[in-house]
């Protein structure tokens, strides 16, 4: 996973979180410029439950580092289908494979139209670069 | 991420060679410094287990000469300056009248009557001003030089079990560095560099501390990296300085000592030494002593899930708020998340159990005794 890798398969939003589209679920993450900004990931608490519904733009969890804590907020709106468990124990799989492994929750979307007006691959690449890092 | 700072930032006489290496840097009390270089647990790691090399020329050095020197330190600190001999160093604290602190310093005794005062680079302005008006005078009767020389002084920190070793690689004096005493100091020549060698250090790690030139820092760093990595040396930053300093249960100032706390309640009545005839704020701490501590600053650790971050409050079992969490952090080398914070003297025992108030969910915490590592001793 390069430093600030960007892939092309999914979308994005300001806060750094990915979404991309499998099915009829997304699938949400943080992006490999967030976790090279937060470092050594150490806690990941995900606060939303299968089942429950999350709302574009609130948070649903907090990842920490050693040194920090980021609020996770929803790319989009919709029903909690799963949670990835293995997050509890094994943090650190943020830093090995943010775009895979580290996945954070996969949501039903309930306005499709949502995930659409997210940053595409291009669109977050020119976002990080004006952002200052 | 962070909105650009207000004033320019200073740098260290180092500062490009941290940029070359790929450091993260940020803004850290006026100055552009690196927070990490390749992974705030990897240099951790390396100064647990072979050396690290920080640039801490941020810092501030105080330099007092004279025949009122002496007198004139052990006024404005804590420890007895008396007592300390030719050639060591004492870590203490300057408080106010009021008894509580200003900073926390390392006063190095290089002659009879010569000193070296180490302070906080945030409490550089302060501290500079406060030794500055209590020397005027001794100045003025010619009994006294004193300048702050922060500006033309600066410091790395080589810490870690083989930071000797490494020393002794960079010719002139390294070698006999090995038989310098823990806070004892010298004058020593390293890789051609004429600097104070001093075995002090805010890791909790063997090591030394070497004050230099600013014009010598870049060829010193050079040296020492160049002798360091083969024997597991890495550039280390303030990322993993807080962390191993917490680890040490060394206090960081601006988080679990300030303006507003004592030594006493801190855990540093060692350098309180109310013996003395006198000292800035002694009455007060008199008067703290006789009356006994209302709170003090504990060491604990989490039990459930959750890390305590500086502000965060501290709960007793039922939820009440008693306290609050001062410094916080994952453990790198516990493999847990530790924390301090100041509670009623009564919920202070070890075995106390806490909950931190993680921003609304109480998780479960226990005092315990500190510091919460100490190195092997080898």
């Amino acid at each position: 996973m390069g430093k600030n890798e960007v892939r092309a398969d999914r979308r994005y939003t300001k806060d750094h979180e990915w979404a991309k589209r499998e099915g009829v679920e997304v699938l949400v993450g943080v992006s490999a410029y967030a976790v090279d900004q937060l470092g050594d990931i150490t806690l990941v608490n995900l606060d939303a439950r299968p089942g429950e519904s999350i709302e574009a733009g609130k948070p649903f969890g907090t990842v920490e580092s050693v040194k920090t804590l980021a609020d996770l907020f929803a790319p989009v709106s919709g029903r909690v289908l799963r949670v990835n468990s293995v997050l509890e124990n094994a943090p650190e799989t943020l830093n090995d494979d943010c775009y895979g492994a580290g996945w954070l929750v996969a949501i039903e979307p309930a306005k499709p139209e949502e995930y659409d007006a997210l940053m595409d691959a291009e669109a977050y690449t020119a976002f990080l670069a004006t952002t200052d890092h | 991420m962070s909105a650009a700072p207000e004033a320019p930032l200073a740098v260290t006489p180092i500062h490009a060679e941290h940029v070359a290496l790929g450091a993260r840097m940020v803004p850290f009390a006026g100055w552009h410094m690196p927070v990490q270089y390749r992974g705030l647990a990897e240099e951790h790691r390396a100064v647990r287990t072979a050396a690290g090399l920080f640039d801490v020329s941020h810092m501030g050095e105080l330099e007092l000469e004279g025949a009122a020197a002496t007198g004139l330190v052990d006024e404005l600190v804590t420890q007895n300056a008396r007592k300390v001999e030719v050639g060591q160093a004492v870590y203490t604290v300057a408080c106010n009248e009021a008894g509580t602190i200003l900073d926390d310093l390392i006063c190095y005794r290089r002659g009879a009557e010569k000193w070296l005062v180490v302070c906080n680079a945030s409490n550089r302005p302060k501290i500079a001003a406060h030794f500055a008006a209590a020397a005027a005078p001794l100045v003025a009767q010619g009994e006294l030089r004193y300048e702050d020389a922060s500006d033309r002084t600066a410091l790395l920190a080589l810490q870690g079990p083989r930071g000797l070793e490494i020393a002794g690689k960079l010719g002139g004096d390294g070698p006999a560095l090995a038989d310098l005493r823990p806070f004892r100091l010298r004058d020593a020549t390293l890789a051609g560099v004429a600097c104070v060698a001093a075995r002090t250090g805010y890791t909790g790690e063997d090591g030394l501390e070497l004050f230099c030139r600013n014009e010598d820092a870049v060829a010193l760093w050079r040296a020492v990296v160049a002798a360091g990595r083969p024997l597991g040396l890495e550039p280390a930053g303030l990322g993993a300085r807080d962390t191993l300093r917490l680890e040490a249960r060394l206090c960081l100032y601006g988080n679990d000592i300030d303006e507003t706390t004592n030594p006493l309640e801190a855990g540093l009545a060692w350098v309180v030494k109310l013996d003395k005839p006198s000292f800035r704020g002694k009455a007060a701490l008199e008067r703290v002593r006789a009356a006994g501590v209302a709170r003090k600053l504990v060491g604990f650790e989490m039990r459930g899930r959750g890390i305590a971050r500086h502000g965060y409050p501290l709960c007793g079992t039922s939820g009440q708020p008693i306290g609050t969490c001062t410094s916080g952090s994952p453990s790198p080398t516990l493999g847990k998340s530790i924390g301090l914070g100041y509670v009623p003297a009564a919920a202070a025992a070890i075995g106390t159990e806490l909950r931190v108030d993680c921003r609304g969910k109480l998780v479960e915490a226990v005092v315990v005794p500190t510091p919460f590592y100490k190195r092997p001793q080898r």
